[in-house]
């Protein structure tokens, strides 16, 4: 898809707007961060081309530590800097990260608070061709479920570079979930992130929809059609899936009769999980949970793949239409 | 290399290591539960690095230059909490709360609860890749502190250590010195028939350390060993400490029994008579 024919067909965007992966922003953010500040380390498991890790590495060669293919050794390594006061980025694909390090994030990083920041790329589907063994669609799941941890999806790239600067100066553990794929810029000029605080578009009266990470766009397409069949359907980037921003659940929950939740993220306690937990115990509503069910990935392009496991606009249409039934 | 410290001085330390086998026989048996094999059996080589080696301040446990250590074999525990006593870190009547409910002194070791200790540990294999992290910080801090890094043989049935293993040599990390608490023994019987971790030495050879391989209950051969260590350059440092299990009590060296049995009021009678001699 070249970037020619987004750029002639949006004209009007500036060279900012373009779509961008959330994996470049994050290359480039901590570039800019590896300028200002001499504590930034950098760790990665032999995916710095791909995680875009390399770029503050050729920038700061002496800051940045290869790992080596040990994810392992990779997360405890970073506990270790941090010890000395270090603020470390752990960079390699999300199921990696998330999955084959789990105990060592549980053990070493989380029990012992520590200010590590785990930033993953490569989640979701959108991996593509690369099938189901690279595909991260539980690691919402197992970082929301971890004591003092704090998990960020920026849903474009502009979102990614704020979370990026603000994760920096925020102490404890994060983990930032990432994408492969290039992906529209969906949030506003005067977007200016905080931690565990979510951005409304606007609330619906009908029903609301709840996503996080590439699902932002898809539902803003679904609102924009829905509007046209008279239906007010309102958008929420939930960026910061722990802490929820409850506060903005709530209020949304209270004026429709419908949650929807979208997530490129297994529909068992990822987003969906978040909210149905939150609202069950202060507000029964009706939740309808989008996203993969209960389902390993497979290879494809990405849109192959979002129309497969129907993490698509029209599909969130479609469920939004019969759940107002 | 011999040890430029005195006779008296080892005489010392040798006392001192039993000072900390009756304070972890007492701990354990108040406690009821707890590893009593294992913190025996590193009771001489933890003497030697918090009474000899290391410098560390106890009113000051996060002065800036201290060196560090690291217990990667969490369940030794209490040989750590009666160093750490001992060295004044806290009240010693704190042992007698080793694991009980709203205690500091937490059935494996946890970092935001006491002073003095680094880094929370209890899952196994996970130490060294800590300790090398903090040793590549202080190279990057330019500071001249030292990394200390406790294992038990068992311990390095997991994977995660030979990750280390490589990443201490691929960076030259020799502010770094690895112990192996090599006492024979694991959970479920000897590890040469549980899973076999020999040839040891050549193992850690042939992933770039410098090995010393020595007797860790002989004081002056520790003393000896930590002092070659820091000298080296280039290279990280795994001294591989025989050791026997339950070591300083008869009744408990070398039963796998009491890998995580603590003593009963019967037994530590008996093994303080035995200590104190």
């Amino acid at each position: 898809m070249g970037e020619r024919k987004e750029k002639s067909e949006q004209g009007k965007q500036s060279i900012e707007k373009k779509p961008i992966a959330t994996r470049d922003a994050y290359g480039e953010a901590l570039h800019e961060l590896g300028k200002k500040r001499q504590d930034i380390v950098v760790l990665d498991a032999d995916l710095s081309g791909s995680t875009k890790t390399g770029k503050f590495a050729k920038a700061f060669p002496e800051r940045f530590f290869n790992i080596g293919v040990s994810e392992q050794d990779l997360i405890g390594t970073a506990g270790g800097l941090s010890l000395t006061g270090k603020l470390p980025f752990a960079s390699t694909f999300a199921v990696f990260e998330t999955g084959r390090a789990w105990e060592q994030i549980r053990q070493t990083v989380c029990y012992s608070n520590l200010n590590v920041k785990l930033v993953a790329t490569h989640s979701g589907i959108t991996v593509g061709e690369d099938g189901a063994s690279h595909q991260a669609i539980e690691d919402v799941a197992i970082m929301r479920v971890l004591p003092n941890m704090t998990v960020i999806v920026p849903a474009d790239g502009i979102e990614t570079k704020q979370v990026i600067n603000a994760i920096a100066d925020y102490n404890g553990p994060v983990y930032v979930r990432l994408g492969r794929s290039k992906v529209p810029v969906v949030m506003p000029d005067d977007y200016d992130f905080k931690i565990g605080k979510a951005h409304t578009f606007h609330l619906g009266k009908d029903a609301n929809i709840v996503a996080m990470g590439i699902m932002v766009t898809a539902s803003l397409e679904a609102s924009k059609i829905l509007k046209n069949e008279c239906l007010d359907v309102g958008v929420i980037n939930m960026s910061t899936v722990k802490p929820l921003d409850t506060e903005t659940v709530l209020n949304a929950s209270k004026i429709c009769r419908l949650i929807v939740t979208a997530e490129e993220h297994s529909t068992i306690s990822g987003l969906g999980g978040a909210v149905s937990e939150f609202l069950s115990e202060t507000n029964p509503t009706r939740i309808i949970r989008i996203g993969i069910k209960d389902d390993f990935g497979c290879s494809g392009t990405s849109e192959e793949l979002l129309k497969l496991y129907g993490l698509t606009a029209e599909n969130i249409v479609k469920t939004i239409k019969e759940g107002l039934k | 290399m011999k040890s430029t410290v005195s006779e008296k001085d080892i005489a010392v330390l040798r006392e001192k290591a039993k000072t900390l086998r009756i304070e972890i026989l007492k701990m354990l048996t108040e406690a009821g539960s707890g590893h009593t094999g294992g913190s025996l059996s590193a009771a001489d080589i933890v003497t030697a690095l918090y009474f000899y080696k290391m410098r560390h301040r106890p009113d000051d446990p996060k002065w800036i230059e201290r060196d560090r250590f690291i217990l990667s074999k969490g369940h030794a525990a209490p040989v750590l909490y009666a160093a750490l006593a001992l060295s004044g870190y806290f009240d010693k009547t704190l042992l007698g709360t080793l694991r009980k409910l709203g205690s500091p002194l937490q059935g494996h070791p946890c970092s935001r609860k006491l002073p003095g200790i680094e880094i929370s540990t209890g899952s196994l294999g996970q130490g060294l890749s800590i300790a090398n992290g903090i040793a590549i910080g202080l190279k990057l801090d330019k500071l001249s502190s030292r990394v200390y890094c406790l294992l038990g043989d068992g311990e390095i049935q997991e994977g995660q250590v030979w990750e280390a293993a490589m990443t201490a040599s691929h960076y030259k990390l020799d502010n770094l010195c690895a112990i192996i608490d090599n006492n024979g023994l694991q959970i479920d019987g000897h590890c040469c028939d549980v899973m076999c971790v020999e040839p040891i030495v050549n193992k850690w050879a042939a992933f770039g350390w410098h090995v010393l391989d020595i007797n860790g209950h002989d004081m002056e051969a520790i003393v000896s060993a930590l002092n070659e260590a820091e000298i080296l350059k280039g290279k990280p440092t795994m001294i591989v400490a025989r050791t026997v299990k339950g070591k300083g009590v008869s009744f408990f060296e070398g039963k796998v029994e009491y890998h995580g049995l603590a003593p009963t009021h019967e037994e530590l009678e008996r093994a303080l008579k035995e200590l104190k001699g």
